[in-house]
């Protein structure tokens, strides 16, 4: 393509200081120079006077900024990279400095809910998948961006910070933009492999989220592999299951995004999801584990929407309803454990085919 | 409303260009030979990129020879050349000449025979535009369809000559007409209908003439070429022919090329992007994006080419709105054969003579209660909104360059698959704009109504197991159906608030019992077998489910079985 020869003169953005956002900004960094959009003065000011953030040492390449016109103006590339209970707003506040040649590819594992005002999110809660949002579909409703992707996979920030080997999903429906990404992001160390379903992908990043939680839970009642693969094949099963529901195809929940971001989150304690499992089989409580977390656990909502969801689409997923009455109504982790030892299920993989 | 006037020709504006000879499908004509020779030269270089190598090509080409081989053979339609046997025949012959085996000649390559099946389709595809053979047809349609409607009421052939009815008030042309007309001085509109009836064609084209607007570049069918009539009017009035057996890719390329080419030198054009008649009644949800997507390659090119001053183009979308569909027998009992099992099937060739044509025609102005054909906001290619003045407006309510979506980082680029996904996106666009200009009228009521609380009752039958039930069990008492509908009418009174649809004015009545009364009559009233009645002792049957079924699916697609 003729686009080949012009790209390296433009920055790329990143939307979101956080620790996701820094290790993307860390990876872009390598081969461009990097505009860092953070919405807090603080943050800049730290970046610019330690080029030191979020326990990430700041490569020289990275331009912090406060100001939204310097990322629009400037970059045509640009990766939102903020938790989803901000990402709408965030978008908004982006959204008249957006300009139909902007390519957004962002990196949000979470959903984003729309219910009527006054109502909140619990188990009577109708949910259809019309008022769910994925964070590509929340960009392509509220700016004129068509151009959007995402980024999924085993992406730990802190073995990503270290140098260590990783690869990503980059999904879009647009060639061009997994070109773009890869262009961008694809190093000796950084491998990015492109797929059109994004949906899909979205899906798969944002329901592991809701096995890493069961996962952690598991390690904190001590249990070893055995009980670990048997969560982790099953949960893919459901998760596949749910996210035919929602409109991905079962074969993204089987790539990197899919099956790969399962294995890492689901035997890592590096993993927020997973501290939250881990903890709360411990016997916190939900509320003080959250308070006391830096970063928000997206599956946490992801659960208190997926239960929503199959709820109302008058279907079952036996790990999610039993990981949403742990968290929220009360059930300890060992009482789930056994609830599910004991359902009377059927064959192994019924749901795909 | 201010334009807006019943013109002493019976038209609701004045025309907008009255000069035939500055309009760009005139000048088409006058240009004949160079334009034909523009969409031969870019056809075949679209062949070629496509083909890649010379193996490519002639691979290609041996293809085209045995589908076209077997069309000839197995599919011929009236419209067809006398000469289709012979020149393929004569394709055969060269391909073989070209074969390695044999000694390569200097005049005759993988070019020269791809240069004479291009030329042979390009000429069968281009339509001529002829000023008097417009004007006849403009007084024909509107002289004919006024008395036809008259003729519907009054003994005796005096009732022929009289006008009591205006046109207009029979085909109610509704929606964003000013806009049309505003934009049409603006850029190049692109016309999409949904299609559910033959007619569709004659109505767009006494429509189009209504709204004061220049004539449309035309993709139609080339069955239609094969009736007499029509075929003689539509050769001269700028309609080019589609041919839906042709599905090779130098066919499809040049068909594609002749499009875009006349949208580049500034003709409105017109096509069903539903491909064909809606065999289940319902609207349109699939689109075929291959002539859409000419639209998208000409505004790239118009861009590119005159970035000073590009030309702009515009969707619109419209909706026909009959309480009947003359062929609804046929087109049911097509789709349910296509539904109902794999069953390979041909695309045929139905109201062929002229008699057939005149024959629907008439009955079709006799019988009929209202039509109505709206016009919906005009979008960009984009399915962003447009203002009057032709700006695209953007989420936040501020003009937005559309010039932008073709380029990467800050330069044009040309990317078939990003545009293919852009019209894709258009598409899905186009189908919900459908859905919300839509009319709905009583008579689509109180079938969808009729059929879902039947369906309802036997839940656990397939639908064509629905269809088959002994009369007996499609009784509906006719309180039951009033309530039902009752519940869904308030349903749609909310969607209509929230401009997820329109209701036509005869469903603002407040009595139910009116609003039942008038879709029974209106629904289906032409076919011998009523879709729907009310009998004496206050059931609701249907004579014949099938089409019942078939106006009943004009409601699918808004959500509304869980409110019966």
């Amino acid at each position: 393509m003729d686009s080949q020869n012009t790209s390296d003169k433009f920055p790329v953005g990143v939307i979101g200081a956080g620790v996701f956002g820094t290790a993307v900004a860390n990876l872009l960094a390598e081969n461009r120079d990097v505009i860092l959009y953070s919405r807090r003065k603080e943050v800049m000011d730290t970046i610019l006077s330690k080029r030191v953030n979020r326990g990430q040492t700041m490569n020289p390449r990275i331009k912090p900024t406060n100001r939204i016109e310097d990322i629009t103006s400037s970059c045509t590339l640009i990766f939102p990279v903020v938790s989803s209970s901000s990402f709408r707003e965030m978008i908004k506040n982006f959204s008249p400095y957006l300009r139909p040649d902007h390519i957004l590819i962002h990196g949000t594992k979470g959903l984003d809910v729309r219910l009527k005002e006054g109502e909140t999110l619990n188990e009577k809660t109708f949910l259809n998948r019309k008022m769910i949002r994925t964070m590509s579909e929340i960009i392509l409703q509220e700016t004129e961006v068509m151009r959007v992707g995402c980024l999924a996979g085993p992406n730990l920030a802190s073995e990503i910070a270290l140098g260590q080997p990783a690869a990503s999903v980059l999904a879009s429906r647009f060639d061009e933009v997994i070109r773009e990404g890869q262009k961008a992001l694809r190093s000796s160390r950084f491998q990015v492999f492109g797929n059109h379903d994004i949906t899909g992908v979205e899906l798969a990043g944002v329901l592991k989220n809701v096995i890493a939680i069961a996962s952690g839970a598991l390690s904190g009642l001590g249990y070893g592999e055995n009980a670990r693969a048997l969560l982790i094949s099953r949960g893919m099963v459901e998760m596949v299951h749910i996210g035919k529901l929602m409109g991905g195809e079962p074969k993204a929940f089987f790539g990197l995004a899919g099956v790969g971001d399962l294995i890492a989150t689901c035997s890592s304690e590096k993993s927020r999801n997973f501290t939250v499992g881990f903890r709360l089989a411990k016997g916190e409580k939900i509320e003080d584990i959250l308070r006391s977390m830096d970063e928000v656990a997206e599956g946490v909502n992801t659960v208190r929407v997926t239960n929503a969801f199959i709820r109302s689409a008058k279907t079952r997923a036996p790990m999610t309803e039993t990981i949403y009455k742990c968290l929220f109504s009360g059930m300890t982790v060992k009482e789930g454990v056994d609830y599910l030892m004991n359902l009377p299920l059927g064959t192994d993989l019924d749901y795909f085919f | 409303m201010a334009e807006q006037q019943n013109t002493r020709a019976g038209w609701l504006y004045e025309p907008l260009f009255p000069d035939i000879k500055t309009w760009p499908i005139y000048q088409l004509t006058q240009q004949r030979d160079e334009f034909l020779k523009q969409v031969k030269e870019a056809a075949f270089k679209a062949v070629k990129e496509q083909t890649k190598t010379t193996q490519g090509l002639n691979e290609e080409l041996a293809k085209t020879y045995y589908l076209e081989r077997i069309r000839v053979k197995t599919n011929a339609w009236a419209a067809d050349k006398k000469d289709e046997g012979p020149f393929w025949e004569g394709i055969k012959k060269k391909l073989i000449k070209i074969s390695p085996e044999n000694e390569k000649t200097p005049d005759l390559n993988e070019d020269k025979i791809l240069e004479s099946i291009i030329d042979r389709y390009t000429e069968e595809i281009a339509g001529f535009f002829s000023p008097s053979a417009y004007n006849f047809a403009k007084e024909a349609t509107t002289f004919g369809f006024a008395r036809l409607l008259n003729a519907s009421e009054g003994k005796g052939i005096s009732r022929f000559w009289k006008t009591r009815h205006n046109l207009h008030e029979k085909i109610r042309l509704q929606g964003e007409m000013e806009q049309i007309r505003s934009l049409a001085k603006k850029g190049t509109l692109i016309m999409v209908p949904t299609h559910f009836s033959n007619l569709d064609s004659i109505m767009i084209g006494w429509a189009i003439a209504s709204l004061g607007l220049r004539p449309f570049l035309y993709g139609a069918g080339l069955n239609l070429f094969g009736i007499g009539i029509l075929a003689f009017f539509m050769n001269r009035l700028g309609a080019y022919k589609v041919d839906r057996r042709k599905k090779n890719l130098i066919y499809l390329e040049t068909l594609k090329t002749y499009s875009t080419i006349g949208m580049l030198r500034g003709c409105n054009s017109l096509f069903f992007p539903g491909g064909t008649r809606s065999r289940s009644g319902a609207i349109e949800t699939k689109l075929k994006l291959g002539l859409l997507g000419t639209a998208m390659e000409a505004q790239r090119l118009n861009f590119l080419n005159n970035p000073e001053k590009p030309a702009k183009l515009f969707v619109v979308p419209v909706v026909f709105n009959y309480n009947f569909v003359l062929e609804a027998p046929s087109l049911i009992d097509e789709h349910l054969k296509r539904t109902g099992q794999q069953h390979y099937f041909r695309e045929n060739d139905d109201y062929s003579t002229s008699y057939k044509m005149a024959k629907f025609m008439i009955k079709f102005f006799t019988k009929s209660s209202e039509i109505s054909i709206s016009f919906g906001k005009c979008i960009d290619l984009f399915g962003n909104p447009v203002d009057n003045d032709g700006n695209s407006i953007g989420k936040n309510g501020e003009k937005i360059d559309i010039s932008r979506y073709f380029m990467t980082n800050g330069v044009f680029t040309r990317d078939s698959q990003r545009d293919a996904e852009y019209t894709k996106m258009l598409g899905d666009e186009i189908v919900k704009r459908f859905h919300i200009e839509s009319r709905v009228f009583a008579s689509h009521l109180v079938a969808f109504v009729a059929f879902e609380l039947i369906r309802k009752r036997y839940k656990k039958l397939d639908i064509y197991a629905v269809l088959r039930l002994p009369e007996e069990d499609q009784r509906l008492t006719y309180l039951e159906f009033t309530n039902a509908v009752s519940r869904l009418l308030d349903r749609l009174r909310e969607m209509a608030a929230n401009g997820e649809v329109h209701l036509y004015h005869e469903l603002e009545i407040p009595e139910i019992d009116k609003v039942i009364e008038t879709g029974i009559k209106n629904l289906g009233m032409y076919h011998a077998k009523r879709p729907l009645l009310k009998t004496k002792g206050d059931f609701v049957i249907s004579e014949d489910f099938n089409l019942l079924f078939f106006y009943h699916n004009r409601l699918e697609g808004y959500g509304l079985a869980k409110y019966i």
